[in-house]
């Protein structure tokens, strides 16, 4: 919010707000003031949908590290999984 | 000061104002009952938004005897829970400076156009509010008194410039027209000790009428009671020197 980084990128899969599930547009990855977590910088991630009003947002407030150690993971299931020829993304 | 054996009312409520291109907008306002004359604030909130800490602050404005206004500078962006509207402004790069100070300059001229208005008027925010505040002592000259309480980006370098902050507010400090008060914590990573060094020397080299007040154990957002950066010694001290600024120059 003081230091406005923030990068959005398009997201293609579902999250669950207060109001249940909904399709998700894009994720919003800043480094800036939290609403919640008790630090004066975070990496915050909300995952959203425009088109269904500021309400539809999944977000979480993560510490540096943490957040290092989120992409680390999804990186590493993503290897694990892409490795595996009996698995295919397909729409069911 | 309030005494016990005076009477003492307000009224708080959201009313609409005309902002940036006659854009009605949504603003809190928080008033003493009474016929007045009182002198008025406009409050601007921080970039997490419209909240409910801000209707806090401007009724706590009241309640000291001031015509507290408060635009939501998110109106026109989405309405909901106020850290969704924050968030996605956010994401879309804040609210331009042009924008904020028309409709920072359209909740004053309302203060001052009410027959319970004393004719004088400051401005206070913190986080980007105090940005903005500092912006709006700069660029509209119509205050009488300007609260700066740790504001982000004062000092901004080239690659932090966009289309909605286009030129660092510091670039404007000749152009301060009323008293300047700042608060600042010397843990806050937004502003640094540094920049606010540096925001210090340029007043003083501009020959401007400012008073810092810093302090060593207080980081960002040390007012927000509600969150762990606040710090209460810190905290107590800067609402009364605020209020005594206030005093001094809006009476």
């Amino acid at each position: 919010m003081c230091t406005m980084i923030c990068e959005r990128t398009n997201m293609e899969g579902s999250g669950k707000g207060r109001e249940g599930w909904f399709p998700l547009k894009n994720a919003n990855v800043s480094y800036d003031h939290p609403f919640n977590a008790p630090w004066e910088y975070a990496v915050n991630i909300d995952f959203v949908n425009e088109d269904k009003g500021v309400g539809a947002r999944v977000a979480v407030e993560l510490s540096p590290e943490s957040a290092k150690r989120l992409a680390e993971a999804i990186i590493t299931a993503l290897e694990r999984g892409e490795a595996d020829p009996q698995i295919q993304v397909s729409v069911l | 000061m309030y005494t016990t054996e005076q009477y003492e009312g307000m009224i708080a409520e959201t009313i609409t104002i005309k902002g940036d291109n006659g854009d009605e907008i949504h603003t809190y306002f928080a008033r003493p009952q009474g016929p007045g004359p009182f002198p008025a604030v406009v409050v601007i909130h921080h970039l997490p938004g419209w909240d409910e800490t801000y209707r806090d602050f401007t009724r706590k404005l009241a309640h000291h005897g001031y015509l507290a206004i408060s635009p939501d500078l998110y109106c026109r962006d989405a309405h909901g829970a106020p850290e969704d509207v924050a968030a996605a402004v956010r994401a879309d790069g804040g609210a331009p400076d042009d924008r904020v100070m028309a409709d920072v300059k359209g909740a004053a001229d309302y203060v001052l156009s009410l027959p319970s208005s004393n004719g004088k008027v400051g401005v206070w925010g913190t986080c980007s509010g105090g940005r903005h505040a500092f912006l709006a002592g700069c660029r509209l000259d119509m205050f009488d008194a300007v609260v700066e309480c740790w504001g982000g980006n004062v000092i901004m370098g080239p690659d932090q410039l966009t289309d909605k902050q286009p030129v660092s507010p510091n670039e404007y400090t000749d152009d301060l027209s009323a008293p300047l008060l700042g608060l600042f914590g010397d843990l806050d990573q937004s502003p640094t000790a540094e920049q606010v060094n540096q925001h210090e020397a340029e007043l003083k080299a501009a020959g401007k009428d400012y008073e810092f007040h810093r302090y060593p154990e207080a980081g960002h957002g040390f007012f927000y009671y509600h969150a762990p950066i606040y710090h209460q010694s810190s905290a107590v001290d800067g609402w009364e020197k605020m209020f005594d600024f206030f005093s001094r120059n809006l009476s």
